[in-house]
């Protein structure tokens, strides 16, 4: 299995090195010949503005909304998770939306890197992994200024809240998620997102 | 990521449903958030929208940039809080800020406007001949410059949450970073080679504490991310330091003392992404009017990178 991860900024070596961890091969993904022959694709955390325009620079906005589309498995975290965003609230008006998940994100959400935090999240979806009968552990999630979600459409299945405010939200195959499962040494999401097949494995 | 040190987890869990703020993985995972990128020197709100319209993944706010206060002399100090307001309301990527050497109070109250990272910095008149600041201490995180491995796993015992090369600031003259990142990986390179015994003399050589230094050796990698910074005025400046290995890239004068700030700040980043494919930076290279005057190392009357121990 070979899964991109869009290295045009941000924490794109984290990413590979959990995919390294569970047997996938990851590929760095800078321009839009490198989407080619992948089965799915990480977009990473960074910052979302520059990210942005760096697809937009490399000509990637268009082959990547529609490697989205077309059902394989999508991680995206942070700024990934704006950038999957239908609309996004705090950001510049030229901001890349992707749009394959109906929700509305807000920027910088919780404050400045001083109010940046970690705490344990109850991601029932996980259990699959888990021993019959057993729920899903608690997943260690990591907030670097981070978004929240504020509004979730219809389609969209939320996987994971925080305080009532969901961090893990899903559309078939695109996952997003609001913190950063690639820094807890923990590959759980990472496999549940490889997992999901575009029928919506449940 | 690695794990956090001892120090950081001293009295406190890091898996329970209360949120922890400031923990070592939090002030390090916002530097892996700002690898691939540039961090650009800003000295107006105006020049600050610039940096984050060219695509900067933070600007770095200061009063003056390096070229100047070479020039200027005097002591040279933490920015007017008034200014670094200013540049955080202008733009909505992270702020950092510089706080001299050992300076904890300048620490302390950029931590009280919000600064997103303090850059303990050689760039500023050091505040203190002996000591850096506990930046265990702070909820902010830190980075700070480095020459070699040894002063780097120094910074990061004190808790240093990114490590940047000095390089020679305000030359416009990328020499010396070009020796720090050298003399650092290189190093690092080495030092992977040793055996469990000869890690004890690496540790008594490099003067650092020595878990860090068996922890690279085992790794290969320094603990926390490494940027370069310190004399880069051009595109294909910042695809050599990311070739020969840093994460990022700062660039302080090289920016707005140029002819013309806004193309090159854009060529700079994308220069920073797509630093392996010389297509790329030929094309984004052309036509950038003239990169700020540099200045040659035998002409310097002061070496910044002398600062710091």
């Amino acid at each position: 299995m070979k899964v991109g991860v869009l290295a045009i900024q941000g924490a794109f070596a984290a990413h590979a090195a959990v995919l390294e961890s569970i047997g996938v091969a990851p590929v760095e993904v800078r321009r839009p010949a490198h989407l080619e022959g992948l089965d799915g694709l990480v977009l990473p955390g960074g910052e979302s503005t520059t990210l942005s325009m760096g697809l937009d620079r490399a000509g990637l906005t268009d082959p990547l909304r529609a490697f989205v589309g077309s059902g394989a498995p999508v991680l995206g975290t942070c700024a990934g998770a704006i950038l999957l965003a239908t609309q996004c609230l705090d950001g510049r008006s030229d901001q890349v939306q992707i749009g394959a998940l109906d929700v509305v994100v807000r920027r910088n959400a919780f404050g400045r890197q001083v109010d940046s935090f970690e705490v344990d999240l109850e991601f029932p979806a996980l259990a699959a992994g888990a021993p019959p009968g057993r729920s899903a552990a608690p997943f260690h999630g990591v907030f670097i200024r981070a978004p929240a979600v504020e509004e979730v459409g219809p389609s969209v299945e939320v996987l994971a809240r925080l305080e009532g405010t969901p961090v893990a939200v899903a559309c078939g195959s695109v996952v997003a998620t609001t913190f950063h499962p690639e820094l807890a040494a923990d590959p759980r999401v990472h496999e549940f997102v490889l997992g999901r097949s575009p029928a919506g494995r449940r | 990521m690695t794990e956090p040190s001892p120090q950081s987890t001293a009295g406190a869990s890091t898996t329970g449903a209360e949120p922890r703020t400031g923990s070592q993985l939090v002030k390090r995972g916002l530097a892996e958030m700002l690898k691939g990128g540039v961090i650009m020197d800003v000295v107006t709100p105006e020049q600050a929208r610039i940096a984050e319209d060219s695509g900067a993944c933070a600007v770095m706010a200061l009063e003056r940039v390096p070229a100047d206060i070479r020039v200027d002399g005097g002591v040279a100090r933490m920015s007017d809080p008034a200014m670094i307001q200013g540049i955080q309301e202008a733009v909505t990527i992270p702020v950092m800020a510089k706080a001299r050497i050992g300076h904890f109070v300048e620490a302390q109250i950029l931590e009280a406007l919000g600064v997103d990272y303090v850059d303990e910095s050689e760039v500023l008149s050091p505040a203190d001949e002996a000591h850096h600041i506990d930046k265990w201490a702070f909820t902010v995180p830190f980075v700070c410059g480095a020459t070699n491995l040894g002063e780097a796993l120094r910074r990061i015992a004190e808790g240093a949450c990114m490590i940047r090369s000095k390089g020679e600031a305000g030359t416009g003259n990328i020499v010396e970073a070009v020796r720090h990142l050298r003399s650092i990986l290189g190093d690092i390179r080495a030092l992977t080679q040793a055996d469990s015994t000869e890690v004890f003399d690496w540790a008594k050589r490099l003067q650092a504490p020595l878990p860090l230094v068996q922890e690279v050796a085992a790794t290969g990698a320094l603990p926390v991310p490494l940027f370069c910074a310190g004399g880069i005025a051009t595109p294909a400046d910042a695809a050599l330091a990311m070739q020969l290995g840093a994460q990022a890239v700062f660039v302080g004068s090289g920016i707005f003392k140029s002819d013309d700030p806004a193309p090159r700040a854009k060529a700079i980043v994308e220069a920073t992404s797509h630093f392996d494919d010389p297509h790329i930076l030929a094309k984004v290279s052309r036509g950038l009017g003239a990169p700020m005057t540099g200045i040659g190392m035998d002409d310097l009357d002061l070496r910044l990178a002398d600062r710091g121990w």
